[in-house]
């Protein structure tokens, strides 16, 4: 059964092609790459799935719902959360409040509740506390979770994005580039970190990654996008030994 | 835990309050309070609820507005206007006023979703200059408005009281430039001090709460607070407005603290907006009670150096720049945090040697 | 024949402006701050030439001389000493500082020549011009004003093109990172925007004040923050874009003063700066800045 159904998604910048005639089935629970070399369209990918772009042809069902066009806001809502490239966390919030403003629309009371102390305020800040704690112990996080987000090493900064996207109770996962700047040892962990979240908490999961040894470890199928097309997509192992592909890497 | 600390931060500023309250009530029980002081308590409740909603806007949503002054404005005719209506009809002082603060907000918080509308898509520099304009066409808009009333109702003119054309009965309530005379001194520094403490109780608990996290975080990062569905313009005009609305509470004590209320460059130009701005920027961007204290001691401090006369504002000009320069500088905060290490590292040596 | 005349010193209004806007926004351009005291420093140079002028004695042309040298002294050493050490700091306290230069220059000044307004002795000696059998007559100080400012678009856009100085400054505006890279003195070329910009605000204090004679501590601030929002208006960081904005500012004031109200004439000013800015959020010539994902 298919999680994302992306068929024939396109957008120009000025007469470039950024992506062109783009399609992928993602099925549910399955840990899926899309790689491919500098400005091969990943990340404008990831934009249009989020709805940062609207595409200029093509079309995005998430879950047997079609999504395509709608606002960023409404396509977390329906179920897609990501990480960032460059990160992006709020950085003079504390660790915890990152993961609780990821719990907004779930944990819900009223600015006046909130104002004026009324019961339900302290019932939800108290679920919400608990919930987001829970999330920061899966990422190793719980240590610091009055630190200021900004005052985090790097690469747990990277794991507090993953922890603010899955606070939002998505379906589907995106993760652009997680393991960047890390060192071998905490790839490995944040690999073990990625397999987890995907089985327990029943996640779909779609990364981009240049980082082969986590790709080829982790992913199960694998889209190669070069120049904004499809290269080749299909089972890791056989996309990783595809001629195509490493011309593609290396030049020829 | 972390909640603990959040709450002592609170209670601090609180406590803050009450004791300048008890320090004006140990001047006045001791016969110390002279008559310079007195006149500065009402402004100083004012400034401190100006700064503090201003940092809502200014250090909270994180979008510089040279417009508050509009706002204030906005709650101070509205605030008086409606005090003047109901001379009649509601004869106590306490409960016009009362009605007056509420109205005033209430008023200055619709001008501030209605102006929060288009000035909030707008970013930076460009933000900042839409408000000082927007500040400057509510003050200029007053300064043209005549209002009367008589026997049959409301009368309009924005050129002058005879072309109000109203009957012998008619009395004119709101007089163009030289705006609204008469209101009621009704603004003490008791009801200013309960009215600080119920801005600062609405503002430190909204940044404590769902909506001030939304807020916090849209300031932080647009954009990955709209990618986990946090709804950007909502609350981007929730803090707007309510910034506003408090103003508005403000500008109706600052009405009725004066006999005559005129949209004068001087009460509501842009330059005050200014004055608010630097009181947010010395007490520290989002910090609630710094810019309550900056803005306490930055009102007294000019008025306290009169002695000093013509000086005084010269000196003023010298000590922001010099603040302003030791602050931020990245030089000086280079140095000082050299300077910290060094007395750091002496207090450490010192456990050790002991 | 009525609205000829104001809109010829619609245009006028608007030159001064425009020449004002012109600092602002290639301080903005260059050093990415709002110059708040800009507006002062046409004060101070009108008060350079009333003292070289009135109370010395001096020609017109020296007493220009003077205010202009005062100017560009007094813009490098503001920059020198406030806002040179601030680089790198966020920008709003770099716009509370020129808050606090604003005030110290107005304070001075109102130390030295007190709140009284001083009569400002035109320095413009041009006979005005009749036209259409003496219906339409256009001010001396009008023309040489419109004619300075064409002047000064013309020498300053021919100075940023073909001079290394102006290259320097468009490799600043445009990456100052780079532009250190490239080896050009980031801090110098800043100095020198700043001795242009307070130049020009000497220009127009002169022109101002031959145009409304009347010179006080404030006569800077208001027109300051006119010729702001012109720059605004025009694109902020444009230089085209100051003139545009400049004129077209200085025409709908003069012609809602005349048609509409004198008193709602600077809402209208306002009121006109928020809708360009709302079809256009960076003005009529401003590049449009998109943030990248």
């Amino acid at each position: 059964m298919a999680m994302l159904e992306v068929k024939n998604l396109s957008i120009s910048f000025g007469g470039l092609k950024a992506v062109d005639n783009f399609s992928v089935t993602i099925d549910k629970g399955q840990l899926y790459g899309l790689i491919g070399p500098n400005g091969a369209g990943k990340t404008t990918v990831f934009n249009l799935l989020t709805g940062v772009y609207k595409p200029d042809s093509g079309s995005i069902v998430l879950d047997g719902l079609n999504i395509t066009g709608k606002k960023t806001i409404e396509i977390n809502q329906d179920g897609i959360a990501r990480t960032f490239q460059n990160i992006r966390l709020f950085k003079e919030l504390s660790v915890l409040d990152n993961v609780k403003v990821g719990l907004h629309n779930h944990h819900s009371y009223s600015t006046i509740e909130g104002i004026l102390r009324l019961p339900r305020y302290f019932k939800v800040e108290k679920e919400m506390n608990e919930k987001a704690m829970e999330l920061l112990k899966v990422f190793d996080l719980d240590q610091e979770f009055d630190y200021k987000a900004s005052n985090l090493p790097y690469g747990k900064q990277r794991k507090l994005e993953i922890a603010r996207a899955l606070a939002t109770e998505p379906k589907l996962l995106l993760l652009d580039e997680p393991a960047a700047g890390m060192n071998p040892n905490e790839t490995a962990e944040l690999m073990e970190t990625i397999r987890f979240v995907r089985d327990n908490f029943d996640m779909t999961i779609l990364l981009i990654e240049h980082d082969m040894k986590l790709v080829s470890g982790i992913c199960e199928r694998l889209t190669v996008l070069n120049f904004g097309q499809v290269l080749t997509q299909g089972e890791t192992t056989k996309v990783l030994n595809d001629k195509r592909v490493i011309t593609a890497y290396l030049g020829e | 835990m972390k909640k603990n600390k959040v709450l002592v931060q609170d209670l601090i500023t609180y406590a803050v309050v009450f004791l300048l309250w008890g320090l004006v009530g140990i001047l006045e029980a001791t016969g110390q309070m002279t008559s310079l002081l007195r006149g500065l308590l009402v402004p100083l409740c004012i400034y401190a609820i100006l700064a503090v909603s201003l940092n809502l806007t200014v250090g909270i949503l994180g979008e510089l507005s040279l417009g508050h002054a509009g706002f204030m404005c906005v709650g101070a005719f509205v605030g008086a206007f409606f005090t003047k209506c109901m001379e009649n009809t509601i004869p106590s002082v306490g409960v016009r006023f009362f009605l007056a603060l509420l109205l005033g907000a209430l008023v200055a918080g619709i001008f501030g979703i209605l102006i929060g509308i288009p000035v909030l898509r707008l970013k930076g520099d460009y933000l900042a200059i839409v408000t000082l304009a927007f500040g400057e066409i509510i003050k200029n808009l007053i300064n043209v408005m005549y209002v009367g009333r008589d026997s049959s109702g409301f009368h309009f003119s924005i050129k002058d009281t005879t072309s109000l054309g109203m009957d012998e009965t008619g009395v004119v309530l709101i007089k163009g430039a030289q705006g609204i005379t008469g209101t009621p001194r009704a603004a003490t520094f008791t009801i200013g001090m309960l009215l600080l403490l119920l801005t600062l109780f609405i503002v430190l608990n909204l940044m404590h709460s769902r909506t001030g996290r939304a807020i916090m975080a849209i300031r932080d990062n647009r954009i990955a607070a709209e990618s986990i569905g946090i709804h950007v313009t909502k609350y981007k005009l929730m803090a707007f407005s309510i910034s506003a609305a408090l103003a508005g509470v403000a500008g109706v004590m600052y009405a009725h603290s004066l006999s005559t209320l005129a949209a004068t460059s001087n009460n509501f130009g842009y330059n005050k907006s200014i004055t608010i701005l630097v009181f947010v920027v010395l007490g520290g961007l989002g910090n609630i009670r710094g810019s309550m204290i900056a803005a306490v001691i930055l009102t007294a401090l000019p008025e306290l150096l009169r002695g000093l006369n013509d000086y005084r504002m010269l000196i003023y000009a010298i000590v922001l720049i010099a603040m302003m320069l030791f602050n931020s500088s990245p030089k000086a905060i280079e140095l000082r945090s050299v300077v910290m290490e060094k007395i750091k590292g002496k207090k450490s040596a010192a456990k050790e040697a002991a | 024949m009525s609205f000829l005349s104001y809109l010829i010193n619609g245009i006028s209004l608007g030159s001064i402006y425009a020449i004002i806007a012109l600092g602002y926004t290639m301080v903005y351009g260059i050093a990415r701050m709002l110059n708040f005291a800009h507006g002062d420093i046409i004060m101070v140079g009108g008060f350079a030439i009333f003292t070289a002028v009135s109370t010395l004695g001096l020609p017109a042309g020296v007493g220009i001389l003077v205010g202009v040298v005062v100017c560009t002294i007094l813009g490098v050493v503001i920059e020198t000493i406030a806002y040179r050490p601030l680089r790198g700091a966020s920008s709003l306290a770099v716009l509370i500082t020129a808050i606090g230069v604003s005030y110290l220059l107005q304070n001075v000044a109102l130390l030295v020549f007190g709140s009284n307004a001083r009569q400002f002795t035109s320095v413009v000696n041009v006979p005005s011009l009749k036209l259409a059998g003496g219906q339409l007559s256009i001010s001396g100080v009008t023309m040489v004003t419109i004619i300075t400012c064409v002047v000064i678009m013309a020498a300053l856009t021919t100075f940023i093109k073909k001079t290394k100085i102006g290259q320097a400054m468009l490799a600043v505006s445009e990456d100052r990172g780079a532009a250190t890279l490239m080896g050009i003195n980031v801090n110098r070329t800043i100095a020198i925007t700043f001795a242009i910009g307070s130049a020009l605000a000497a220009v127009a204090g002169a022109l101002l004040c031959s145009t409304y004679p009347s010179l006080t501590p404030y006569t800077g601030s208001m027109p300051g923050i006119k010729a702001f929002v012109a720059a605004v208006f025009g694109g902020i960081g444009s230089i085209p874009g100051a003139l545009i904005g400049g004129i077209i500012l200085g025409i709908i004031e003069n012609l809602s003063k005349a048609y509409i109200s004198s008193q709602l004439s600077d809402a209208i000013v306002f009121a006109v700066l928020i809708v360009v800015l709302l079809v256009r959020p960076t003005g009529i010539l401003g590049k449009k800045i998109n943030e990248k994902v």
